[in-house]
C-alpha cells in the first residue's frame, strides 16, 4: 500500500483536493450532508497555518470567505440545499466584485428541508440562477472520489483565473460513498496562483480595468494599493456608478469572461461514444448508474455510450451538439425533473430524440430506472 | 497628515443630505486615525448598505462596501485571515441591529478585534424613512404613519449582553469626546461597539417635528449626559454617553493562533 | 472474481458501519481489489435499523449501492425482517442466534452463529461483537485475508484495544463453518 492511497468518503476527497489546491481559509455552518467537510477542515487547516471558522449562519460563512479572499487567501465554504439558498445573496456579491471563491453544495432532496440525508440533483438551475440579476457563473461536478478531487482543484484554478465564484455541485451519494482515492503528488495537477498586479506603489492601480485579455490582476487588501470594492455597479476604480456606458461594459465583461471561455472551462468524460446509437448524458452520482448501464448493455452487444458532464455551467452546448449528432436517441440521466434535459434539448437540432431517465423519490437512481426508459424507447415496454 | 489626506477627493461630492450627521462621524473617524498615526495601508473599512455604508468610498483605506447587514461577517473574514490589519466596520442602525443583528452579537461573543461603529440615525434613510430598530415607541416614520408601536433596542445594553469587551455611546454634538472614544475603541484589543447618535433631518427629523439639523444637535446636547452624572439621577430619562465597558478578554485571532500552534505540534 | 454485493444490517450502536468500512478498506488498500462502502444516514443511524452496503470487485465499481446482496448479515430481528427478502437467491445469510429468529423462508444458505454470547463469554466486552462477526464473515466468504483486516485495525484502533479486537476477530474465524462457495 502506498501512502498516497486512501479509502475515504467523497467529502474527505474534496477536503484533500482543496488543501492540495492551496486552501487557506474556510468558513461554514453545520448542515447535512456536507458537514464532514467542515469537521475535517477544522482539524486540517490549522495544521498548515490556515484558518477555519464556524460562523453564526450560512450567509455569514459566504461573506467571511469573500473577505478572506480579498486579503489574498484561497477560500472556500461548503453547504447543502437550504444553506445554498441562504448563501445566494453573497454569491452575487462575489460575482459582482469578481472575488475568487469556491462554494461546495452537497445536494440533498428539496425543496425546503426536504430529504436531508438523501441524494438529489435538484440545485442545477439554482447554481446558475440562484442569485438575482443577470450574470454568468462556473459550476462543476463529478461522480467519484478521484474525479471529485480533480474538479475541486480545477474549481480553485478556474476561480482564480476568471475571478469568479465557482460552485462545486456534488451530491449526497458522491459525498458519503467511501472508495479509493489516490492523492496526486505535488505538481502532478497544476495549481494556479492568483494573478497579482504589477502596478507599483504610488502608481494608480485600477482594480476593475480589465487587461487586453479580459483578465483583472488583483491587489490584496492590506497591500500597497488601496481601492474600493462594492456590490453596486462600479467603474474601473471600484466606485459606485450609474453611468449607462460603464454599467453596460461591466455587465458584458461579467458575462463574457465566462461565456466566452465555455470551451476552455468545459470538462467532459466519454465512454463508448464512437459507435453509440443510444447516447446517455449524465453527471454527478447519476453518471455512475449511467455508466453501470452502459457497460452492462455493451456486454450484451448494444451500441450504447455515455457522455459525462463535469462542467454544468457554462453549459458545453457545442460539444453536446457534436456528440449527439450520430445518436438515434439521447437519454439524460439525472435526479431531478429534467434540469439538464432542457439544456440538451436546446443544444441540439432534433430535440425530439432526447428523453429523460430520472429519479426524485430520495432513492439513488437505479440501473432499472434507466433500463426501463431504454426499453420504452426501443418499443419493448418497461 | 491633514484630514484631506485621508479622503478620496475624486469621489466627492458625497451623497449625504445637508445637515446629515454621518459626515461628522467620518470627520471624527479620520481625526481618531490621524491621532493614532496608523498607516493607511493597514486599515480596512468594511461597511454594509444604507447611508452609513457610503463612508467606504470616501475614505482612502482598503474599503469594502458589502451587503445589507453583513459588514461584520465580511470583516470577520478579513480580520481572521490578516489579524495584523486594523478593521473598522461602520454600520447603520438597521444594518447593524435589524438585518445584521445576528452577526453583531456573534462577533461580540467571539471578541474578534473589530471596531463596530453604529451610525444611529433612528431611521432607514436610504430607502426613504422607514422605522428602524432604534425608532422610539410613539415616533413616526413612513411605515409608521399612525405612530410606531415597536419598542427600540438599547444598543449599549444589547452589546454588553452579547459580550462585547468595549461598549460606548456618543453623539455627533459631542465631537471632541467622539474622537477620543473612537481612538480608544480602535486601540482596544477585542470587539468594540461605539454607538454614535447621528441626526437625519431629512427623514427622522421631518417626520418627528425637528425643525432642522441644528434642533436635533441641540436635542443630543440637552437629552444626553455623561455616564453616572448627577443630572442622570435627577432626570432618569437622560441618555447616558461615555464608555460603559472596557475590559480585557482573550481576543479571537490570538486564540486561533494558539489553535494553530497546538495543531502544528500534533502533525 | 465476481462482483460481491454485501449488506451489513443491525441496529445503531452495534458497529455495523464500522465493520463495513474496515472490510472495504482492507479490500481496497491491502488486497488490490476495488471496494465501495455507503450507509443509510439519518435517525436510523442512531437507534433504528441501520444498514451499510459494501461492494467488492476486481473491476471498477460504478453503481455504488447494493441491490440483491450476495451476502447479507443481520444482527437484529428488525433488520432481518426488513432486509432478508432482498437477498439474491442462493446467497449467504449470516445471523446471530441471540438476536435473530428465522421466521421467513429465505432462499439462501443460512449461517446462524452464537457470536454475541461467545463474545460475552470469551471476551466479556460486547463492543467487539462487530469484529467477531467480521471474523466469521471473512472466514466464510474468503473475500479478504485476516492479515488485511488486522492492518486496518492496527491503523484505526487505539493501541490499548488492539488485542481485544484481534481476539474477537479470531474468535469469529474459529466459529465459522466451512462453506462450499
Amino acid at each position: 500500500m502506498k501512502d498516497n492511497v486512501v479509502f475515504v468518503q467523497g467529502n474527505e476527497a474534496i477536503v484533500e483536493a482543496a488543501l492540495y489546491a492551496g486552501l487557506n481559509f474556510f468558513a461554514g455552518y453545520p448542515i447535512t450532508p456536507s458537514t464532514e467537510i467542515a469537521e475535517l477542515l477544522s482539524l486540517r487547516l490549522p495544521q498548515k497555518g490556515g484558518k477555519f471558522i464556524q460562523m453564526e449562519d450560512e450567509l455569514s460563512s459566504m461573506c467571511a470567505i469573500i473577505g478572506a479572499s480579498l486579503t489574498g487567501k484561497k477560500s472556500m465554504t461548503a453547504t447543502s440545499g437550504p444553506g445554498f439558498s441562504l448563501k445566494q445573496e453573497a454569491i452575487g456579491f462575489a460575482v459582482m466584485t469578481e472575488t475568487p471563491s469556491v462554494i461546495v453544495n452537497v445536494q440533498r432532496g428539496g425543496p425546503s428541508t426536504g430529504l436531508p440525508t438523501s441524494g438529489s440533483q435538484g440545485d442545477v438551475m439554482q447554481a446558475k440562477w440562484g442569485t438575482h440579476g443577470e450574470h454568468a457563473i462556473i459550476t462543476m461536478t463529478a461522480s467519484n472520489n478521484q474525479d471529485a478531487f480533480a474538479v475541486t482543484v480545477d474549481a480553485f484554478n478556474l476561480s482564480e483565473t476568471f475571478r469568479t465564484p465557482v460552485i462545486l455541485l456534488f451530491d449526497e451519494v458522491v459525498a458519503h460513498t467511501r472508495e479509493r482515492l489516490v492523492i496526486p503528488k505535488p505538481d502532478e495537477i497544476k495549481v494556479i496562483q492568483r494573478l497579482k498586479t504589477s502596478v507599483k506603489e504610488g502608481t494608480d492601480y485600477h482594480p476593475y480595468l480589465p487587461r487586453e485579455d479580459g483578465r483583472l490582476p488583483m491587489s490584496d487588501f492590506g497591500g500597497v494599493h488601496r481601492y474600493n470594492v462594492t456590490g453596486l455597479a462600479h467603474d474601473m476604480w471600484g466606485f459606485p456608478t450609474t453611468d449607462s456606458t460603464t454599467v453596460y461594459n461591466l455587465m458584458h465583461h461579467l458575462v463574457d469572461k465566462i461565456q466566452g471561455h465555455t470551451k476552455e472551462i468545459a470538462r467532459t468524460k466519454e465512454y463508448y461514444l464512437d459507435d453509440a446509437e443510444c447516447l446517455l448524458i449524465s453527471y454527478g452520482s447519476s453518471a455512475r448508474t449511467a455508466l453501470h448501464v452502459t457497460e452492462d448493455r455493451r456486454l450484451r452487444g448494444e451500441k450504447i455510450g455515455l457522455l459525462e458532464l463535469q462542467t454544468l455551467w457554462p453549459f458545453p452546448a457545442e460539444e453536446v451538439k457534436k456528440k449527439c449528432l450520430n445518436a438515434s436517441c439521447v437519454i439524460v440521466v439525472e435526479m431531478n425533473m429534467g434540469q439538464i434535459l432542457h439544456e440538451v434539448k436546446k443544444a441540439i437540432d432534433d430535440p425530439e430524440k432526447v428523453f429523460l431517465a430520472n429519479q426524485i423519490n430520495g432513492s439513488f437512481i437505479k440501473p432499472s430506472d434507466v433500463l426501463n426508459i431504454i426499453r420504452i424507447i426501443q418499443g419493448r415496454g418497461a | 497628515m491633514a484630514v484631506k489626506d485621508y479622503i478620496r477627493e475624486k469621489f466627492f461630492p458625497h451623497i449625504w443630505c445637508p445637515g446629515c450627521g454621518h459626515g461628522i462621524i467620518m470627520g471624527g473617524l479620520i481625526r481618531a486615525i490621524e491621532t493614532l498615526q496608523k498607516e493607511k495601508n493597514d486599515i480596512v473599512i468594511v461597511s454594509g448598505i444604507g447611508c452609513s455604508s457610503r463612508i467606504c468610498g470616501y475614505l482612502d483605506f482598503h474599503t469594502l462596501h458589502t451587503i445589507h447587514g453583513r459588514a461584520l461577517a465580511f470583516a470577520t473574514g478579513v480580520k481572521l485571515s490578516r489579524p495584523e490589519l486594523t478593521v473598522i466596520a461602520p454600520m447603520g442602525d438597521g444594518d447593524a441591529f435589524a438585518i445584521g443583528g445576528n452577526h453583531l452579537i456573534h462577533a461580540a461573543r467571539r471578541n474578534i478585534d473589530i471596531t463596530a461603529i453604529i451610525m444611529n440615525n433612528n431611521i432607514y434613510g436610504m430607502t426613504g424613512g422607514q422605522y428602524s430598530p432604534s425608532t422610539g415607541y410613539g415616533e413616526f416614520a413612513t411605515t409608521a404613519p399612525y405612530s410606531n408601536i415597536d419598542h427600540p433596542f438599547d444598543f449599549v445594553n444589547l452589546a454588553i449582553g452579547a459580550g462585547a469587551s468595549f461598549v460606548a455611546r456618543t453623539t455627533t454634538y459631542h465631537v471632541t469626546s467622539m474622537i477620543k472614544i473612537i481612538e480608544k475603541a480602535i486601540m482596544h484589543h477585542g470587539f468594540s461597539v461605539v454607538e454614535i447618535m447621528s441626526q437625519c433631518p431629512t427623514y427622522f427629523g421631518r417626520k418627528n417635528k425637528f425643525a432642522s439639523a441644528v434642533e436635533m444637535l441641540k436635542y443630543y446636547r440637552d437629552h444626553t449626559t455623561p455616564i453616572g452624572s448627577k443630572d442622570k439621577k435627577n432626570n432618569p430619562d437622560l441618555i447616558e454617553r461615555g464608555i460603559f465597558i472596557e475590559k480585557e478578554m482573550p481576543e479571537y485571532c490570538d486564540e486561533y493562533d494558539k489553535i494553530i500552534k497546538m495543531a502544528s505540534k500534533g502533525e | 472474481m465476481e462482483k460481491c454485493r454485501i449488506i451489513f444490517s443491525g441496529s445503531g450502536g452495534q458497529g455495523i458501519i464500522t465493520s463495513a468500512i474496515i472490510l472495504a478498506e482492507a479490500a481496497t488498500l491491502h488486497e488490490s481489489l476495488n471496494a465501495v462502502q455507503s450507509q443509510a444516514y439519518g435517525p436510523e443511524a442512531r437507534g433504528g435499523s441501520s444498514r451499510s452496503d459494501v461492494i467488492i470487485s476486481d473491476k471498477e465499481i460504478r453503481y455504488p449501492k447494493v441491490i440483491e446482496p450476495n451476502i447479507l448479515v443481520c444482527l437484529t430481528q428488525a433488520a432481518y425482517n426488513e432486509f432478508a427478502s432482498l437477498i439474491r437467491p442462493g446467497g449467504i445469510l449470516l445471523t446471530d442466534k441471540f438476536f435473530v429468529k428465522h421466521e421467513k423462508k429465505v432462499d439462501a444458505r443460512l449461517v446462524e452463529l452464537d457470536m454475541h454470547r461467545e463474545v460475552l463469554k470469551e471476551i466479556g466486552r460486547p463492543i467487539v461483537f462487530n469484529i467477531c462477526m467480521l471474523g466469521a464473515f471473512i472466514a466464510i466468504t474468503k473475500l479478504v485475508k485476516e492479515s488485511s483486516i488486522m492492518k486496518v485495525l492496527e491503523k484505526r484502533i487505539p493501541h490499548g484495544f488492539l488485542d481485544m479486537n484481534k481476539n474477537a476477530l479470531e474468535l469469529g474465524i474459529t466459529m465459522a463453518p466451512d462453506l462450499e462457495l
